[in-house]
Formats: structure tokens, C-alpha cells, sequence
């Protein structure tokens, strides 16, 4: 029988921040009453401007901060702070910079208390499966930024994590770059079933990239509109549906930024 | 090539100077400071003998040794105490609001202010020398490990917590690796205090070390032999502190930025 739960339940989530200045503290709603239901397997993306919470709620399910109320469940049982299920990949990498390739990615294995053998074996298939066999003795200073967001992402692969937690993961990179992780994380994606919540600010990269894009909206942070993309993979950026999907998708993430600057000139 | 370059134009620069000091010795007449050479004569007999046959004729390694001894011993001892309490007062917040305004109070009073008291203390002898290097040495050390461990990258500790490492894992693979720069900065910072205050250490009456070769120096009215104290200090402390360099290289290979 087939688990009814959901997966990954974001039930009501709020988080209220105070923000100090000199004209005293102010109480910005970082995410308002969001709610949100994320099947096994499902590549997400959350999209909006800056200030909508995107990164806020991502951080959350990590566990890296708490809700000012609600809660997220994984399978029903809440989350508490960190936990080696979920793994994030972050926008500047956040290497171990005193680790070679091979220790950062042993790094989780490590931690269980793995044999050795267990450990070398499981760090030797990361490490291929990211391709970066010719670099595993290399330290992170030693490498390009795609390579090192390859490192990061076999890391907490190799951690055993079931959900994959992206924060902007490809946006210090060039654009070439950029494209080639895309395809590659697509693949890894396809091959381990792993889940993915991936934050960007990118319409195409969303489009190309999720099965749903989550669309969120600033002041207060709360989520918009949650749309299926359903073209078929490999998905080709020049193709006139592809086109439509993220013209769509553009005007429903800019529709009312452009409706309160009506109001506001008003 | 480049090397090389570098290592002459690091060396012209002092022997110009030996060269100015020579010129003005000569032309101004003056009986109070030694030429270059008269110094390069008792520095021979310093350290071979042959020349001057006295109390200090071919004595360097004597003094050189238990001047090493004191350095070594404040600067271990120093070492000793301050990571591990620089390790504990940056992770423990309640450390730090106990000790640090203490330290804070201790810190700038100037270790010759310490000499009347660690005399009491520590009596006329080495021990007392030691405690004045120890004293030197102690706060770059403290400070640099402080700060260290203060200014790790929160988002390591985050990674490593989603990764399934905490507690005392945690300081032992994240804390003190990322801390061991800032670390290495106050070892060679506190070491080179240590050198410096040999000679402060020296002064209360020890028979041997370069310290005290430069008191005898003083009232003896010899400068040679002062400034032959002075060169031997400055020579073994440069030696020492690259061995640090070196180490630290090895060491914090992965980071090419805390190279020196």
C-alpha cells in the first residue's frame, strides 16, 4: 500500500523578523501563513523577487531556522534543526576549505561511523558520479566554482540526504557553466529519485529545470501561485511551448509588482 | 631567477647600512660606538675565541642555548594555556563575559612593568625570564585563538550540522581547523615577542644568556660586545621565525592566503 502521508508538508509556516535601525525596531513578515506539499521524488522550484522569503523558507526546512509558528513535517514527523536527511547546497559553496574533494564528500559518511572501506567506496562513486575523479586530492581553493558546486553537491548526496535543499546554487556562475550543472543535476536527479527544492530567481532556469514552480511574493513573503510544468524532458529553451510556460510564469511573478506600482502612482 | 633577486636586494639593503655605520663611525671620531669591524672581530671571538680570551671568549653556544631554553620555555608554556583557552573562552560565551574584561585589564600593562614582581615572585634566575617571555607571548596567542574560533563561517557550522556532525565533533573537525590560521598568526606574532623580551627576561640577574651578555656588555662599557648580543638575538630569532613560516606553510597548505 502506498504511503498517503505526504512527504514534505510546509503546514501553515510563518516567520516574523525584528529588524533593528535607528529610528528603533520594525517587524518584517518574512513568510506569511505559507503552506506547501511536496511528493517524493518532485523537483520544486521557488521563484520570486528579493524579500519574498524564498531563501527564508528553504533555510527552514533545513532546519536552520526556526518558524515564528507552524511547522514542516517530513513523513509526519516535525522538523527539528538540522538533520542529515536534508541537505543544502549553498550559493557560495560553504566547503570544508582545509579538505581535499574526497575528505569534504567523506564528510557525512564519516560522521556515522562508517568502516573505512564503506566510506572510500561510497566517497569513490560520488566523486565519478560528478566527475571529478582527476581533482579528488585537490583543495577547494584549487578548483573553478563549478567544480566546487559539484563538490557540494556530491556531499551531501553521499550523505544518504533524500532531499536536495538549493539555494541559488548556480548563480555566481557563468553562463556556459551554469547550463552544463543544470544538465548534470538534471541527470543525477533522473538517476537517484532524490527530491529537489531548488531556489532561483531565474524564470528559465525554473522552467527548465521543475516538475512545479512555486511562485512567491514579497511584503509579506507568501506563495503566489504554485504552477505544474508539465513539458517533456529534455527540455528544449528554444522550443515555442517551453516560451510559453515561461512567459507565464513571468507575468504571474511580475503581475503584482506592476499592479502596486499602478497604485502607487495613483 | 626571481629568487635570487629578491634574496640579494634583501641583503644589499643591510650592508649599506653596515657601510653607513662604518662611514660614521670614521668620520665622527667618536670612541662611544665600535666600527663594524671591531664588532665582526668580537663576534670571532665570541664564538670561536682566540682573539680576546676572556670570560666570553668562545661562549656563544652557551648563551645562545640558555637563551633558547627561556624563549622555548615561556613560548611552550604560552602555547600551553592560550590556544586552549582561547579555544574555550571563543566557543563558551559565558567564559568570555567571565574572563574577558579581566584580561582586557591585564593586557595592556607592559610586561617590563611585570619585572619588579616576578622577582618577588619567581626570585633573581631564570624562572623569572621565563615568566617575563611567557607573559610576552601569552596574549597574541590568547587574542589570535579568540578571534579564530569568534570568526569561523557560520555557514560551515551549518553544513557540517546537516551533514550529522555536533558537539564536541563539531569543535574537534570544524572549530579548530578553521581556527588554525588566526592560531598560527598569534604563534608567530607571540614568538616573536618571546625574542623580543629575552633580553627584559635576562636583565634580572641571570649569569648566562644573550641577555645578559648585553647587561655585562653595558656595564662593562664594551658596545662591541652589545652589539654582538644584539646581532646573535636578531640572527636566531630570523632563523627561528622562518621554521614557523615553513610549518605554517605545510600546515595551511589549503590556503594559498595565509602563506607567508
Amino acid at each position: 500500500m502506498p504511503d498517503r502521508r505526504p512527504f514534505l508538508h510546509v503546514r501553515d509556516v510563518g516567520k516574523t523578523f525584528t529588524v533593528r535601525n535607528p529610528s528603533g525596531s520594525e517587524r518584517v513578515d518574512a513568510l506569511h501563513h505559507v503552506d506547501l506539499m511536496i511528493d517524493k521524488g518532485e523537483f520544486v522550484c521557488l521563484i520570486g523577487a528579493s524579500g519574498c522569503g524564498k531563501s527564508t523558507l528553504l533555510r527552514i526546512v533545513a532546519g536552520f531556522e526556526t518558524p515564528s509558528y507552524g511547522d514542516v513535517r517530513v513523513y509526519d514527523s516535525p522538523i527539528t534543526g538540522p538533520g542529515s536527511d536534508r541537505g543544502m547546497v549553498f550559493q557560495d559553496y560553504a566547503l570544508f576549505p582545509w579538505m581535499t574533494v574526497r575528505e569534504n564528500i567523506a564528510f557525512g559518511p564519516r560522521q556515522k561511523q562508517k568502516s573505512r572501506a564503506e566510506i572510500q567506496k561510497t566517497t569513490d562513486s560520488y566523486v565519478e558520479m560528478v566527475g571529478l575523479a582527476k581533482f579528488a586530492d585537490r583543495y577547494p581553493y584549487q578548483l573553478s566554482g563549478g567544480m566546487k558546486q559539484r563538490v557540494a553537491i556530491a556531499r551531501v548526496l553521499a550523505n544518504e540526504a533524500s532531499i536536495l535543499l538549493m539555494d541559488e546554487p548556480f548563480g555566481a556562475l557563468d553562463a556556459l557553466t551554469r547550463e552544463q550543472l543544470q544538465d548534470e543535476l538534471l541527470e543525477i536527479w533522473a538517476r537517484t529519485q532524490v527530491t529537489v527544492i531548488f531556489v532561483t530567481h531565474s524564470v528559465e532556469e525554473a522552467t527548465l529545470l521543475a516538475d512545479r514552480v512555486v511562485v512567491m511574493t514579497a511584503g509579506p513573503g507568501r506563495i503566489e501561485s504554485d504552477n505544474g510544468v508539465t513539458l517533456a524532458r529534455p527540455r528544449d529553451v528554444s522550443a515555442p511551448d517551453f516560451n510559453a510556460v515561461r512567459r507565464n510564469l513571468t507575468e504571474r511573478l511580475t503581475s503584482h509588482v506592476s499592479r502596486r506600482r499602478l497604485k502607487s502612482a495613483a | 631567477m626571481e629568487r635570487l633577486r629578491n634574496v640579494l636586494l634583501g641583503a644589499s639593503f643591510p650592508l649599506a647600512l653596515i657601510l653607513l655605520w662604518h662611514m660614521g663611525v670614521v668620520a665622527s671620531g667618536t670612541k662611544l660606538v665600535p666600527t663594524p669591524a671591531t664588532v665582526a672581530v668580537m663576534m670571532r671571538d665570541f664564538a670561536f675565541g682566540g682573539v680576546y680570551d676572556d670570560a666570553f671568549s668562545g661562549t656563544i653556544l652557551t648563551h645562545l642555548f640558555a637563551s633558547m631554553q627561556r624563549v622555548y620555555g615561556g613560548f611552550l608554556l604560552a602555547a600551553a594555556i592560550g590556544i586552549p583557552l582561547g579555544l574555550l573562552i571563543g566557543k563558551i560565551a559565558l567564559l568570555r563575559a567571565l574572563l574577558d574584561p579581566t584580561l582586557s585589564l591585564l593586557r595592556p600593562i607592559p610586561v617590563t612593568a611585570w619585572l619588579p614582581l616576578s622577582m618577588v615572585f619567581f626570585g633573581l634566575g631564570p624562572r623569572s625570564a621565563v615568566f617575563l617571555v611567557f607573559l610576552g607571548a601569552f596574549y597574541p596567542i590568547l587574542l589570535n585563538t579568540v578571534f579564530g574560533v569568534r570568526s569561523v563561517d557560520a555557514k560551515l557550522f551549518e553544513a557540517a550540522a546537516m551533514l550529522g556532525c555536533d558537539g564536541s565533533r563539531m569543535f574537534r573537525q570544524v572549530v579548530m581547523p578553521a581556527a588554525l590560521p588566526a592560531i598560527f598568526n598569534g604563534l608567530r606574532l607571540g614568538h616573536g615577542f618571546a625574542w623580543i623580551l629575552i633580553v627584559v627576561g635576562e636583565m634580572t640577574g641571570v649569569p648566562t644568556g644573550l641577555g645578559s651578555v648585553i647587561m655585562d656588555g653595558r656595564t662593562l662599557s664594551r658596545p662591541d660586545l652589545v652589539i654582538t648580543g644584539m646581532v646573535v638575538i636578531g640572527v636566531a630569532g630570523f632563523l627561528c621565525d622562518r621554521l614557523i613560516v615553513w610549518l605554517n606553510n605545510r600546515v595551511l597548505a589549503w590556503s594559498p592566503q595565509h602563506r607567508a
